[in-house]
């Protein structure tokens, strides 16, 4: 396997897409490319840092102002 | 904010939707509460900015109460929500004038094949050694880096953890098309980071 191809299959990898044959084939080609094996792990941890819940955390005043909209149409419902 | 009673905090989601449908806006309130953080987030991943985030919020909520009598409940409500919000985020995109589907040019080459150019290790725990405020910033830049469609899918798939049949039917795109863009997206977001978070 080449670098090109182990680049397009990790994101398969990292889903568990992979049949058995393509998964054993692009784990071996990780264990010795170091610029393969560090564009995998840095794509694991982008997915992370998004996936963090504190990430684009609810503002207090955008809160508020949901809350003053929604009494206003529970009002116009009422 | 007002306090809710201790009856309608407890409730499952199921019952939540049955009160508010009942005409109890309390539970409506509550259902508001429980899903208000990750809706304003799919907003900010979506869409890429604070004011369209909060638009998207209020109009999915508003559109929620509004049509919750319109809701079968043969999925749940919380599918239900993310569903209207997707919706609300696109049409904002849609109403950019800058929101062209251009494709990802400089991290493709001439056959279209993706492009990667960053290939050292990034330092350890990035998330540590920036203050909040500021990896948001990162983050933000990384995901207003791509095009619309493409954020769109990672954010369904990688933050909101939906599956590629389920990002597939909700965005009406084939399955092949979002295993392309997420592929794509990956690894662009991680090319934007990498500049940033590499060693060295």
């Amino acid at each position: 396997m080449n670098c090109n191809k182990a680049i397009k299959e990790i994101s398969g990898y990292l889903d568990g897409d992979l049949d058995e044959a393509l998964k054993h084939t692009l784990e071996a080609h990780l264990t010795y490319c170091n610029h393969c094996h560090a564009v995998y792990d840095s794509t694991r941890k982008t997915i992370d840092l998004y996936c963090d819940g504190k990430l684009f955390s609810l503002p207090e005043d955008v809160h508020t102002r949901l809350h003053e909209a929604l009494k206003r149409k529970m009002q116009e419902h009422a | 904010m007002t306090e809710l009673p201790q009856a309608i905090l407890a409730s499952s989601e199921g019952h939540l939707v049955s009160e508010a449908k009942a005409g109890n806006y309390s539970a409506f309130e509550e259902l508001v509460n429980r899903y208000e953080k990750k809706i304003y987030r799919l907003g900010m991943n979506i869409t890429g900015n604070r004011e369209d985030a909060e638009d998207v919020l209020q109009d999915a909520f508003l559109k929620a109460f509004e049509h919750l009598p319109d809701f079968r409940e043969d999925s749940r409500f919380y599918t239900w929500i993310v569903r209207i919000a997707v919706n609300e985020a696109l049409m904002k995109l849609r109403k950019r004038r800058n929101s062209r589907e251009l494709p990802m040019e400089d991290s493709e080459d001439d056959n279209g094949e993706v492009v990667v150019r960053e290939f050292a290790d990034w330092k350890p725990n990035p998330e540590q050694q920036y203050a909040q405020a500021e990896l948001e910033r990162i983050l933000q830049q990384g995901v207003n880096s791509l095009p619309p469609g493409f954020r769109t899918v990672f954010y369904l798939r990688d933050v909101e953890g939906l599956s590629t049949e389920e990002t597939a039917e909700l965005l009406e795109l084939s399955v092949g098309a979002v295993k392309a863009r997420l592929f794509r997206a990956r690894l662009r977001l991680r090319e934007e980071l990498s500049k940033i978070f590499k060693r060295g």
